[in-house]
């Protein structure tokens, strides 16, 4: 075990020899990246690198669990869930019929405001069990077509719902067959809560996504009616529920924007909602909810994330402290073979 | 040219065995036929009828693939490989409506990887093609229609051709022998590109063609060859030449083949045969035996496992499929009407729920596809190339003095070198240096010689330290040696010292006429040939082995000076011992009319002799011997003969052999000193040396005449029993011997070969020795190189060869069962490392069937075996063995043409470019040029590309897991209806850019610890016997580890972002932007993984992983800038979407640190209360970076051993 044996250990890097290489020697020429040399860090995992690991995910991680769970607090949210109540008594055995029937579909809703709610304060609608997110769903659409004037006929995609006796149907496809058409106007006090509903979609879809000359055509024109109408006098760039509605949600759970409401609300005001309960969840027991809510600087109201960095944060705390009690308690022996691992389980074929 | 030519005589009497000229043999009658068919019109190419023929050119081509046929070729390898096919499949595939995806986002990355693999093909093809180019077009001289020798390229040859080859120039094609600048119309060749042999051979023209050796004497030559068709047996030919009307027949005496080199002779004349690809060396061209390594079989093992996984969770996905498909249409009415169920294609259609099921289950094999990693195969491809460049260009596996670095022939063993459980070792030339020197002889039972080898050294030196003083002694006497080879010359092959017999004192022995005899036998009996430096007078010798330069030397330097050898006479510079004065008497024999040419060496070479002045009085003469036979070495005879008249018209039968023939041999009078030679015999072999027995005989010229009667009928025989009767012609004569003495040779131990052995058993890798030496040597050398140890038991199996084979199958037997329980019995109390020692006979009935089993168990529980007298098969069927008992990985190390079986019978075989030619070498995996080096490239290359390569294969399977079952849990929420959660091209760009570099990285530069410290703790190199780094357990942990990583992306991200706005603008999050996200997070993931995982970090792996995250964001940016026709549903989503959100980055920290938790947890605790033994020393380098490795950690690893090997065997 003498280091210093004439093994081949010896003569290391650059070693004397090195100096007078022979001529046309194959000698391997020295350079840091062929003799594996090169400049590096090797960090190891020390008791004193483990615990001051979890000590800063703890320290950094508690501060901002704090700071979202905040965040998410200052939030107010009025959620109302309507799909059953906006059906007559009557027709609660079959709220399928009663959705497909022409029967007045007017509903009004109140909601309490419970605490001040600053302006903006957006309007959601919120589906239950609706996959947007099926591969079926998806695919069902024809991007061109939406974009360009030229291309009302490419509708490859868009099967069943591409085109009607008259021609193809513009937008084609199930997502827009299937656009969601309840509608929401608020009254506080008999007083008429403006809903803005410019501004709900993306910029980039409403520039580049969905054309500025292309007009709605034969939509929901076919004899099987999915959801809402378009305004066929206003091209699809404006048709802003149309492009949100586009926008397929990621999960069967989803929210979308249906407006603002740019005025604020005080801590009791009574919200008057007089809604047309027009879309059919009922076959499929999706659940319809109004949402109101604002924003803070992280978004709308969920506490899991700072729960979640919480959590983490408390729990690299908490290991951190075992760690340190550990390496006080009962510091290792340097090198202690006995921990070697097949010392417990001498190698794997020997498992008897 | 003039004075050179006529050396040789035209003597048309036999050379030796292998000079046979024969009559014609059987197989002449069948040329013409079948198999026979080949006609070469000599000097007339432009023969009609020889183009009728049409045989090939002489242009080469080694290349795998041509111009036409490298794209169907090699995309016929590239898709053998399972993984291949699947994902072609899967391509196919994707162009129908069942693929989750666009089909170029899958098509593209199959490409670049079978593109980038295709590349690799092309360049190595390349670089063949180039080597091809170059000896297609190097020069020789051809016979033009002008009647000149002009320089023609090789590639422009044609059979029939008339070429002369110079001096030391490689033969172009298989040339039949004209004529050479000899008379007689022979040449050396020399064969090592063919056999590895360095010796020379000779070749014979035939006496009708010998004459033709002028340019001028082809302007009428005309001939026609009938012969053979090409075939690739090296060492048959047969043919018939018709030449002026005459029938001769050919044999491979006369053929030179392609690749061989000219040798010692000026220039041969010879006739273009075989050309191009039909020439014997190209017939031979074969691919050596392509090995896989275990952890590459291991892998293919798990891909099955991930098939299966795949196969599973597609099966799961239509499973749902099927039934929240079925359940759209409910009595007619429809329940997720939005699907428009009533009018669905096949895919989709309830009333079909079961084929939809079944489409699905298609399409999730696609989806999930990325739980086989398509870029695996072509970046450990990649490693691997970049880990034989380190191999061979490492500075510490370089040896000065043959200048030959490492060389790594194949890349697919790298990883197996860092699991090696058993070496093999062939001994001579491997374990030792194969130049042997002459130390020792015994003449006439007087020891001569008093230098003290190497062994002596060792075993000195494990009696005691009280004889370390002889040590120093011999040092010196070394020294003194090294001072006299300063002073002098160094004389290789010789290292005697005896003031007794040197510079012509041993005429003052009492045996002096003995002493004469003995140093005749060695000047005489041999084969090799004498190269005379025409200005110094030196002679140097050219032999078949090293023993062989070695007596040759000995003999010229006691006086005895072999310097010419013509076909029919051997000729020495002698001392004359008798009368004392100068002779310049030239002897001259009445037939040998050749010895004109003789004279006496001048004076100065005289002096080189006997410098000293007081022997002035011993002069040189010089005395011829006629040679009349050459009884060759072989090793079924194990003794060699030569049958010489000398000048006295005496003639002399001298023998040389070993000892266990010889002895039987010796006349029945003359046993003198036969006893204490044998003991002097055995006191050299106990030293580790090589013996050899010296008798001579003096043959009547009546006897003589009859045998040789007897031997030339034997000779010319036609049976296929002709070697055997030779034989016993030869056994008739080679007896009734007087002995003259032994000679000794000692075989010098490589440098730093015990220190390396050591190293290496304290690495647990066990050690056998497999030579042909005699069991005294081998047990000798096996002290010397500390395999064997004072505190070993002995287990020697050996059998006399006297007795019945039935008895000593018995014998074997018994002794294997009763070693076997003998150590079952003591290995309970105790644990003294056994070492078994059987020899070749024994070894015969250990291999047998019944007694493998026993033989094997016994050798398992031996810490070092030891078979010596074991031929080439017994080393290739003792690796065989131990294969297919242990299972365990065998590295067979050798350097001679004997250790080509062995070394490719075994997982790895590493070749020593060594002194006995290329042979092994390129038969091997591995070629180092040193014993030592194995040290370094097993436990600082085999520990890091073991490590690399397996640690790289499971972060792999890691990688694809966690992002394939974040496509899993992403489908279970939506329906499994097999939509994936992302862009098709992230998914594409998955394997290809975001995570490949860093895997690279970590292949390639990954060290553990430094080279410096993996030699130092041998230890180490267990985590590789015992295959810790890819056992099951890890390979399942770090899927496992890959599933939590995939869940805490997905369900973080997703519960976190549940369907709030996750902006300040009341935004929520879509389909897209929660891909985005678990996308961003899982590339954060992987590469932090990879950050945590590796021990090694230099700027290369900083920029790897960190570029490859920032590639993600780079990609992002610059796909979304695109128009939406290319980006769709991507188009500004980061710029616009989630960059400005506070929201994405805190979710991004959150995962990612989650993520991670699992993997940085099991570590921490693992390092602290059970680490693995590079944890250990790695803490120990950083604590205390100079501390030495503590003993009991070693002892106690050895101790372990032990009992693994005791438990093994319960």
């Amino acid at each position: 075990m003498n280091s210093n044996t004439p093994s081949s250990s010896a003569g290391g890097p650059g070693s004397a020899d090195l100096a007078t290489p022979r001529r046309n020697s194959k000698r391997p020429k020295y350079s840091r990246f062929t003799q594996q040399e090169l400049p590096a860090c090797k960090p190891i995992l020390t008791p004193k690198w483990v615990i001051s690991t979890f000590l800063l995910i703890s320290v950094v991680f508690i501060p901002i669990g704090v700071v979202s769970l905040l965040a998410s607090r200052d939030v107010v949210e009025i959620v109302n869930q309507y799909e059953t109540e906006c059906i007559p008594e009557e027709s609660r055995n079959d709220k399928v019929g009663f959705i497909q029937s022409s029967q007045d579909k007017n509903c009004s809703r109140t909601l309490r405001v419970p605490k001040d709610m600053k302006q903006p304060i957006y309007v959601y609608y919120q589906l239950d069990n609706f996959y947007q997110n099926h591969r079926r769903y998806v695919k069902s659409r024809s991007d061109q077509q939406l974009r360009n004037p030229g291309s009302e006929n490419s509708t490859d995609a868009c099967e069943p719902e591409e085109k009607t006796n008259s021609g193809s149907i513009v937008p084609c496809g199930l997502i827009a067959w299937s656009l969601f058409n309840d509608t929401y106007a608020f009254s506080r006090n008999n007083q008429q809560l403006a809903i803005n509903k410019r501004g709900i979609s993306w910029k980039s879809d409403r520039d580049h996504k969905f054309g500025k000359r292309v007009y709605p055509k034969n939509f929901q024109n076919g004899t099987l009616i999915g959801g809402g109408r378009l305004n066929t006098s206003k091209p699809l760039s404006e048709q802003e529920d149309l492009i949100v509605w586009m926008r397929t949600a990621a999960l069967p759970t989803f929210r979308k924007l249906y407006g603002k409401i740019e005025m604020d609300l005080q801590t009791g005001d009574v919200i008057d909602v007089s809604l047309q309960n027009n879309y059919n969840t009922y076959s499929f027991n999706g659940k319809k909810k109004l949402v109101l809510s604002t924003t803070s600087w992280l978004g709308g109201k969920n506490d899991f994330i700072g729960i979640a960095y919480l959590t983490v944060g408390g729990l690299c705390f908490f290991l951190a402290m075992v760690f340190t009690l550990i390496y006080l308690i009962m510091p290792r022996q340097l090198g202690d073979p006995s921990y070697l691992s097949w010392n417990r389980n001498p190698g794997g074929h020997l498992a008897s | 040219m003039s004075g050179r030519r006529g050396r040789g005589i035209h003597f048309s009497r036999l050379y030796s065995f292998s000079c046979f000229r024969g009559s014609f043999r059987d197989e002449h009658s069948q040329i013409g036929q079948k198999g026979y068919s080949r006609v070469v019109y000599c000097n007339d190419p432009d023969n009609s009828e020889q183009l009728m023929l049409r045989y090939r050119s002489n242009y080469v081509s080694t290349t795998k693939y041509t111009a036409i046929n490298f794209i169907p070729k090699s995309l016929f390898e590239q898709f053998r490989r399972v993984a291949n096919i699947y994902f072609l499949v899967v391509a196919c595939v994707s162009f129908s409506p069942l693929a989750p995806y666009t089909a170029s986002s899958i098509l593209w990355p199959l490409l670049v990887v079978i593109g980038a693999t295709m590349a690799k093909e092309a360049v190595e093809d390349w670089r063949r093609r180039k080597q091809d180019v170059e000896a297609n077009n190097r020069k020789v001289k051809v016979y033009d229609r002008n009647h000149n020798f002009q320089q023609t390229r090789w590639k422009k040859l044609r059979v029939g051709d008339l070429v002369k080859v110079y001096k030391d120039e490689y033969f172009p094609a298989d040339l039949l022998l004209l004529s050479s600048s000899y008379e007689d119309g022979i040449c050396y060749v020399e064969t090592t590109n063919l056999d590895g042999e360095t010796n020379l051979k000779v070749k014979h023209a035939l006496d009708v063609t010998s004459s033709l050796h002028e340019d001028n004497s082809f302007q009428h030559f005309k001939a026609i060859i009938k012969c053979e068709d090409p075939n690739e047996d090296l060492y048959a030919f047969v043919g018939t030449l018709y030449y002026d009307g005459q029938q001769y027949p050919l044999s491979l005496q006369q053929l030179l083949v392609r690749d061989s080199k000219l040798r010692n002779t000026e220039f041969v004349y010879g006739v273009v045969v075989f050309t191009g690809h039909d020439t014997k060396v190209m017939q031979n061209a074969t691919d050596p035996p392509s090995k896989r390594s275990k952890i590459e079989r291991k892998m293919d093992k798990i891909i099955y496992v991930l098939f299966s996984l795949l196969i599973l969770v597609s099966f799961i996905g239509s499973f749902f499929f099927g039934i929240s498909t079925k359940k759209d249409i409910d009595d007619g009415k429809l329940k997720r009407w939005y699907l428009r169920p009533d009018a669905a294609t096949v895919f989709y259609d309830p009333q079909r729920s079961a084929l939809a099921a079944f489409f699905h289950f298609l399409t999730g094999l696609m989806l999930y596809g990325y739980l086989i990693p398509i870029s695996l195969y072509v970046s450990i491809e990649v490693v691997k190339v970049l880990q034989t460049i380190f191999i061979n260009r490492d500075q510490d596996m370089y040896y000065e003095e043959t200048d030959k670095p490492a060389h790594a022939r194949t890349s697919n063993l790298n990883e197996e070198l860092g699991q090696v459980d058993t070496i093999l070792s062939d001994k001579t030339g491997t374990l030792t240096c194969n130049s042997m020197d002459f130390v020792k002889c015994s003449i006439a039972g007087v020891a001569y010689g008093r230098g003290m080898t190497e062994v002596e050294r060792a075993l000195a030196k494990r009696k005691g330290d009280t004889h370390h003083d002889s040590g120093i002694t011999s040092s010196n006497i070394q020294r003194s040696s090294g001072d006299r080879a300063g002073s002098g010359k160094s004389i290789k092959g010789f290292n005697f010292h005896d003031e007794r017999i040197m510079n012509g004192q041993w005429v003052n022995e009492p045996h002096a006429d003995m002493i004469q005899k003995f140093f005749r036998v060695l000047a005489l009996c041999h084969t090799a040939i004498p190269e005379v430096n025409q200005e110094t007078g030196e002679v140097a010798y050219e032999a078949e082995s090293p023993d062989e330069a070695a007596f040759v030397i000995a003999a010229r330097e006691l006086g005895f000076e072999f310097f010419e050898r013509t076909q029919t006479s051997i000729s020495l510079h002698e001392l004359d011992h008798k009368s004392g004065r100068k002779i310049d008497r030239t002897t001259v024999q009445q037939n040998v009319p050749h010895a004109c040419g003789l004279e006496l060496k001048n004076s100065s070479h005289i002096g080189h002799v006997s410098p000293s002045p007081e022997n002035v009085l011993f002069l040189l003469r010089v005395r011829s011997y006629t040679l009349l036979h050459i009884l060759e070495f072989s090793s079924a005879r194990r003794r060699m003969s030569v049958i010489v008249k000398n000048a006295e018209n005496q003639l002399l039968l001298l023998c040389k052999g070993a000892d266990s023939v010889m002895f039987e041999r010796l006349s029945e009078d003359a046993q003198d000193s036969v006893a204490i030679t044998m003991d002097h015999i055995k006191r050299y072999s106990e030293a580790g040396l090589r013996t050899l027995v010296v008798a001579y005989r003096e043959l009547s010229e009546l006897e003589y005449r009859s045998w040789e009667e007897e031997f030339l009928t034997a000779q010319t025989s036609l049976n296929a029993d002709r070697d055997a009767l030779i034989e016993a012609a030869a056994d008739k004569i080679e007896r009734d011997l007087i002995l003259l003495g032994a000679t000794a040779v000692e075989d010098k131990l490589q440098k730093g070969v015990p220190e390396c052995i050591e190293k290496l058993e304290n690495a647990g890798i066990k050690i056998w020795v497999i030579t042909g030496d005699k069991m005294e040597t081998a047990i000798n050398i096996g002290y010397a190189c500390s395999l064997l140890r004072e505190d070993m038991k002995q287990i020697v199996i050996t059998l006399d060869s006297a007795e019945i084979s039935d008895l000593e199958k018995k014998e074997t037997r018994r002794l294997l069962q009763r070693e076997g329980k003998l150590q079952l019995s003591s290995s309970e109390g105790n644990s003294i490392p056994f070492g078994l020692i059987i020899d070749g006979k024994s070894l015969t009935f250990a291999l047998s069937k019944n007694l493998e089993d026993s033989f094997l168990d016994l050798a398992n529980n031996c810490a070092s075996v030891i078979c010596c007298r074991s031929t080439p098969k017994q080393k290739a069927l003792v690796t065989r063995l131990v294969k297919k008992g242990t299972g365990r990985t065998m590295l067979a190390i050798g350097d001679g043409a004997n250790d080509v079986g062995m070394l490719q019978e075994a997982d790895i075989g590493v070749g020593i470019s060594g002194v006995e030619g290329m042979q092994a070498a390129m038969s091997s995996d591995f070629t180092i040029a040193q014993f030592r080096f194995l040290e370094r490239l097993l436990l600082v290359h085999g520990h890091w590309c073991y490590r690399r390569i397996s640690m790289m294969i499971c972060y792999f399977f890691y990688k694809n897991i966690a992002f394939g079952f974040t496509l899993f849990w992403f489908e279970a929420h939506a329906s499994f209806s097999g939509q994936p959660a992302y862009n098709d091209w992230y998914m594409s760009f998955y394997n290809v850019f975001f995570t490949s570099l860093p895997v690279i990285a970590l292949g390639v530069f990954d060290q553990d610890v430094s080279a410096r410290l993996c030699l130092k703790n041998p230890e180490l190199y267990q985590e590789g016997i015992h295959n810790i780094l890819f056992s099951w357990p890890r390979i399942l942990g770090w899927m496992l580890n890959g599933i939590i990583s995939s869940m805490i992306i997905f369900f973080f991200t997703t519960n976190s972002v549940l369907h709030q706005a996750f902006r300040r603008d009341g935004r929520v999050v879509d389909f897209e932007v929660l891909g985005v996200m678990m996308y961003t997070c899982a590339v954060w993931t992987v590469n932090c993984q990879m950050a945590l995982s590796i021990n090694y970090f230099t700027w290369i792996q900083h920029f790897f992983i960190w570029g490859s995250i920032a590639f993600w964001y780079a990609f992002l940016v610059m796909y979304g800038a695109m128009s939406p026709r290319i980006s769709t549903t991507a188009y500004q989503v980061f710029v616009e979407t989630c960059a400005p959100s506070p929201f994405f980055w805190l979710e991004t920290l959150l995962v990612v640190v989650s993520a991670l938790l699992p993997y940085l947890l099991y570590r921490s605790f693992q390092t602290e209360f059970n680490p693995m033994i590079h944890d250990v020393i790695q803490r120990r380098r950083l604590e205390s970076p100079e501390v030495e490795a503590p003993k009991e950690l070693s002892g106690k690893i050895g101790k372990l051993r032990e009992e693994d090997s005791l438990l093994s065997k319960l």
